[in-house]
């Protein structure tokens, strides 16, 4: 066996591990991400609401707060480089009490002490005048202007083939079993039984990172998935807002959300259940009435009636509620990111820094790679383009021309393209390019999608799935053989 | 960009688009039909059960054979047929259409109309829309869906199925299931009767012992990769009883649950949509509240016979025919509005001294219930109807002599209809 | 005497619920019909009960993967699982017109198995002025 050993084995792709990767990407080193998933961005960061905080939410004395400003700021130029949708659209929390009022005072407060630039406390005119759809009955509020969305899947795919791009290897389906530190390196097995080699490991496996610390002697902790449900409205539904609107905060959680996307749709959540299962992605109706009962309130408008999906997604939180960043006290050379909840997205980029630091702090060389290149070539998408773009991208490739999601206008070519950067299951390809996931909810572009994998895959239709593992679509082909016992009449 | 001109640009070519297109083509009109699909035909290709055409051809025909009497006479007329290409946008003008058009053989096209007609069909309400709780695993499809992966593309979706909703195209499935060899293990319906005809309920559930479940409700789906299952519970005064919830072991859910007209192309463009039936809302003609823009078909409202999608369409077609000779239409038009029990009516207008065909849904299951047109609040015309039920539209005409001008200067008085 | 049968009557939109015994002798008496059909079609169901089948044949080299055939009449339920299995195991090569035959007279009920489609050898097709 080769064994070649890297110098950075980063154990997570979600938006963490991305970043990590994406910022070591510009060194002459080594670097590997593991992904135990079929694909990037498929645990804690899939769910993720999309919100770029402004950073009023934690105490100047968190270690969150201080990475979620920096990470903030650090967005235009991400979205510059890397071409995911992000808009700083702001952020309004709405009073609607006087008591409350206080708390916006209190965070006003903190958001000064944490540096949130252009923080302003606003009059219910004020308030009303930002955000028309506003319940009139708000008594005032904070305004962050400084507040955006992303889409995350793009944010993270875009890091991760940016990384690749600049010599990151990225290994999916590869979750970690077993690790051996031989005083050179950690030996790493897959439970597939794949194996790498790799000199200093970074976890950033979410849920799961607890787990992984103990399978590489590291620091004794647990991760406590706290879920959360949301729900996805059409485009244009009457509820959208301008800005992303949040209630007075409760103590554990920043509340229920009405939340603008970057594509033109909105959602509303998440709710915050703390849960024993970290596979546990169930919906329930009770959260429903909960949160368009809490959404109403705000933004009166909301109807249930333009629901096109919910989904759930838990935060990896950690006693303390703040982010575990670190060397290892106990492991060697294992450098934790544990506990990277929200704002975990809007701090990543600068998690990303505080991490290369510590690499750094613990003896890693850090060469900068002069061929690095921060840039990603865009991907054409049909939805973005002009008719005269349109026009010549469709002469030149004819599957420019074939529209094959007519809900969010997704090309043939865009999927092609999908599948080709390695994204091949139903909903890879459907984070990636969106289609599938507008208002028929991949009812009339399933079988589309299906066919245009196994033809650029050869993988018969059956081995398809939706996620990886056991998520097949379809169960077999029509044959003589499937017609057990009488099947015409009983 | 390449442009073309036409009198009409319909938009479908599924049985409501060629039914309007032959119809406007027949009186020597330049048209077109733009199709998203390979072929002609839409969802009627997948339906190959038998059962259609019993109105219009006097003969019990699968839906490819149905499509089929179209195509052929569209294949034989003068009619520009745009496969695989769809419609990116449509801009009303005063004077004409212009419609930019999008395909892999076509390119980007600009089609300039003096009419259009919108024909784009359905779609199927979802998951999210009825808002199960529970996972999200692979293995949840539309009724629609898993047809056409069945019947055109020759896979089974799965081998042990739950289906929710009582539509037709529910127990159709599970029939189709069957005979492919999946096992049924039950349809759920949240109503107290079916939702599909006494015919589907015997040759698709009974003949095949497939359990009916009616007045329940799936309260959750299970499962991490792959469904697993799913609970069902009885309603009790509207509410899922959760303790006489049951578990069914399955890995694949069918969900019947209606359908939505697929109107985002016309709202774009400023069609206006009526709540009452997710489609536009249409004058005498069905012309929309664009000029020269019409509406047929599923799009306009969702039917239940393909029969009466293609006769719509022929009037439709007739509005178009109109319109391109003389203009819109120049007199007052009456409003037509639902009465008691009435869910809506359409077309949305009526004109005076002409004949009128309407077609209504009614909100409420009833025996021997009777049909009235009010005319400014005295009853005009009455008709027994044996038995009525939200899933089953009525149609009925009304002739022009019923209708007469209302004094000159004077707005047509607006008729109510109510089934009492 | 067998033990009495519920049918729903699908001769007409009225669908009587009917009961039907079947005696000793085979004749047959029905309850709970409001017409003659009622009686003719509760005979039939209980004595010979027989349905349109439709159904899918695998293509070799066609434009799409299968095409949709149905019995040209109703078929005894008996006889459906046979039929279907020798469907599934049939093969078709386009071109195919619609109301061609794919089986004649079917395992001697004199039913015939036609298909429901027109499918091209090619998968181009004229009349696109787009096309070319």
């Amino acid at each position: 066996m080769s064994d070649e050993c890297y110098d950075v084995a980063i154990i997570g792709a979600g938006a963490t591990g991305a970043a990590v990767a994406r910022r070591l990407a510009a060194y002459e080193l080594r670097v590997v991400l593991l992904e135990k998933c079929v694909d990037v961005c498929f645990g804690v960061s899939k769910a993720n609401s999309g919100i770029i905080h402004a950073g009023f939410h934690h105490p100047v004395t968190s270690l969150k707060a201080r990475l979620e400003i920096r990470g903030n700021l650090m967005f235009e130029q991400l979205h510059h480089e890397l071409g995911f949708p992000f808009k700083r659209v702001g952020i309004l929390v709405a009073a609607f009490s006087e008591e409350e009022m206080k708390t916006v005072q209190r965070l006003y407060q903190q958001g000064m002490a944490n540096g949130v630039p252009r923080l302003e406390i606003c009059s219910s005119e004020r308030m009303r005048l930002l955000e028309p759809k506003l319940n009139p009955d708000v008594v005032g509020g904070l305004y962050a202007p400084t507040g955006g969305i992303i889409e995350p899947y793009r944010y993270v795919f875009a890091l991760v083939e940016n990384a690749q791009r600049n010599g990151v290897t990225l290994k999916t389906e590869f979750e970690v079993a077993e690790a051996r530190h031989d005083g050179d390196a950690y030996t790493i097995l897959s439970r597939r039984g794949d194996r790498i080699r790799a000199v200093r490991v970074v976890n950033a496996a979410g849920l799961y990172a607890d787990e992984v610390s103990r399978i590489f002697g590291g620091e004794e902790f647990k991760i406590i998935p706290r879920k959360g449900e949301e729900f996805l409205l059409e485009r244009n539904a009457a509820g959208l807002p301008r800005q992303v609107i949040f209630p007075v905060p409760g103590r554990h959680t920043k509340g229920i959300l009405v939340i603008p996307t970057v594509e033109g749709t909105m959602m509303v959540g998440p709710t915050a259940t703390e849960v024993e299962d970290k596979e546990d992605r169930a919906t329930t109706a009770e959260h429903l009435e909960m949160v368009f009962a809490q959404a109403v309130q705000m933004v009166p408008v909301i109807s249930r009636r333009e629901i096109i999906t919910s989904f759930s997604g838990s935060r990896p939180v950690l006693e303390g509620n703040d982010f575990f960043i670190d060397i290892s006290k106990k492991a060697p050379h294992f450098i934790q990111a544990a506990g990277i909840q929200s704002p975990g997205l809007t701090a990543s980029p600068a998690v990303a820094e505080y991490i290369k630091d510590l690499l750094k702090q613990d003896g890693l060389a850090l060469v900068e790679k002069s061929a690095f290149d921060p840039t990603l070539p865009p991907v054409p998408r049909v939805r973005e383009m002009s008719t005269a773009q349109l026009a010549a991208m469709a002469a030149q490739d004819p599957r420019y021309g074939h529209i094959a999601c007519r809900c969010e206008t997704v090309s043939e070519a865009e999927i092609v393209e999908a599948i080709r950067r390695g994204h091949a299951t139903l909903d890879g390809i459907k984070f990636y390019t969106r289609a599938g996931m507008g208002r028929c909810q991949g009812g009339f572009c399933t079988y589309k999608v299906l066919k245009i994998i196994a033809r650029e895959t050869g993988l018969p239709m059956e081995a398809i799935t939706k996620r990886g593992d056991g998520s097949y679509v379809l169960s077999h082909r029509i044959a003589p053989d499937m017609l057990a016992g009488e099947v015409g009449h009983a | 960009m390449r442009e073309r001109q036409y009198d009409a640009v319909v938009i479908g070519g599924g049985a409501a688009g060629m039914a309007a297109a032959l119809r406007i083509t027949g009186a020597g009109y330049a048209t077109a039909i733009v199709e998203r699909e390979e072929g002609l035909g839409g969802i009627l290709m997948q339906c190959i059960h038998n059962g259609f055409g019993l109105h219009r051809f006097k003969e019990e025909l699968t839906g490819p054979e149905f499509a089929e009497r179209l195509i052929e006479q569209v294949n034989t007329s003068k009619i520009d047929v745009f496969l695989k290409t769809t419609v990116m946008e449509i801009t009303p003008d005063k004077d004409s259409r212009k419609l930019v058009v999008c395909g892999p053989d076509t390119g980007v096209m600009q089609l300039n109309a003096r009419a259009v007609v919108l024909a784009m069909g359905c779609r199927e309400r979802n998951r999210g829309n009825l808002g199960i709780p529970g996972t999200r695993p692979s293995g949840i499809f539309t009724a629609g869906l898993a047809q056409r992966l069945i019947n055109i593309e020759g896979y089974v979706p799965g081998r042990r199925v739950v289906i929710i909703g009582s539509g037709d195209i529910g127990l159709i499935m599970a029939r189709r299931l069957h005979w492919v060899g999946a096992e049924v293990l039950g349809v759920v319906e949240i109503l107290p009767y079916p939702s599909g005809i006494t015919r589907n309920i015997v040759q698709c559930l009974q003949d095949f012992h497939i359990p009916l479940y009616l007045s329940h409700v799936v309260t959750r789906i299970d499962g991490r990769d792959r469904v697993e299952g799913v609970e069902v519970a009885p309603l009790e005064n509207g509410a899922p009883d959760k303790s006489r919830a049951f578990p069914i072991a399955c890995d694949t859910v069918l969900l019947s649950v209606g359908l939505i007209p697929e109107n985002e192309l016309s709202q774009h463009a400023g069609v206006r949509i009526g709540h009452d039936t997710g489609g536009p809302v249409v004058d005498a003609r069905l012309m929309t509240n664009l000029e020269g823009v019409f509406a047929c078909g599923n799009v306009l409202h969702v039917h239940d016979l393909v029969d009466w999608v293609a006769e719509e369409a022929e009037r439709c077609g007739d509005g178009v025919v109109a319109y391109l000779e003389a203009g819109a239409v120049p007199m007052k038009q009456g409003a037509v509005t639902p009465g008691a029990n009435v869910k809506y009516v359409v077309p949305h207008h009526y004109l005076p001294g002409q004949d009128a065909h309407f077609s209504l849904r009614a909100l409420i299951v009833k025996d021997r219930a009777e049909l009235l047109v009010r005319r400014a609040g005295s009853v005009i015309k009455r008709r027994v109807l044996r038995h009525v039920k939200p899933a089953e539209m009525i149609y009925f005409k009304i002739s022009g002599e019923e209708l007469p001008p209302s004094p000159a200067r004077e707005a047509p008085a607006s008729l109510e209809i109510a089934v009492e | 005497m067998t033990v009495p049968k519920e049918i729903i009557c699908l001769g007409c939109p009225n669908g009587c619920h009917m009961t039907c015994e079947q005696h000793a002798d085979g004749s047959v008496t029905v309850t709970g019909h409001q017409c003659e059909r009622g009686e003719d079609y509760a005979s039939e169901e209980l004595l010979d009960p027989k349905r349109v089948v439709t159904a899918v044949v695998a293509l070799d080299d066609g434009p799409i993967p299968f095409a949709p055939v149905k019995t040209d009449k109703p078929i005894p339920v008996t006889k459906i699982h046979s039929l279907l299995k020798t469907l599934y195991r049939a093969r078709a090569t386009p071109p195919i017109r619609c109301g061609d035959m794919l089986i004649r007279d079917f395992s001697g009920t004199g039913v015939n198995v036609t298909f429901t489609r027109t499918i091209p050898a090619d998968t181009t097709k004229n009349n696109n002025p787009g096309s070319g």
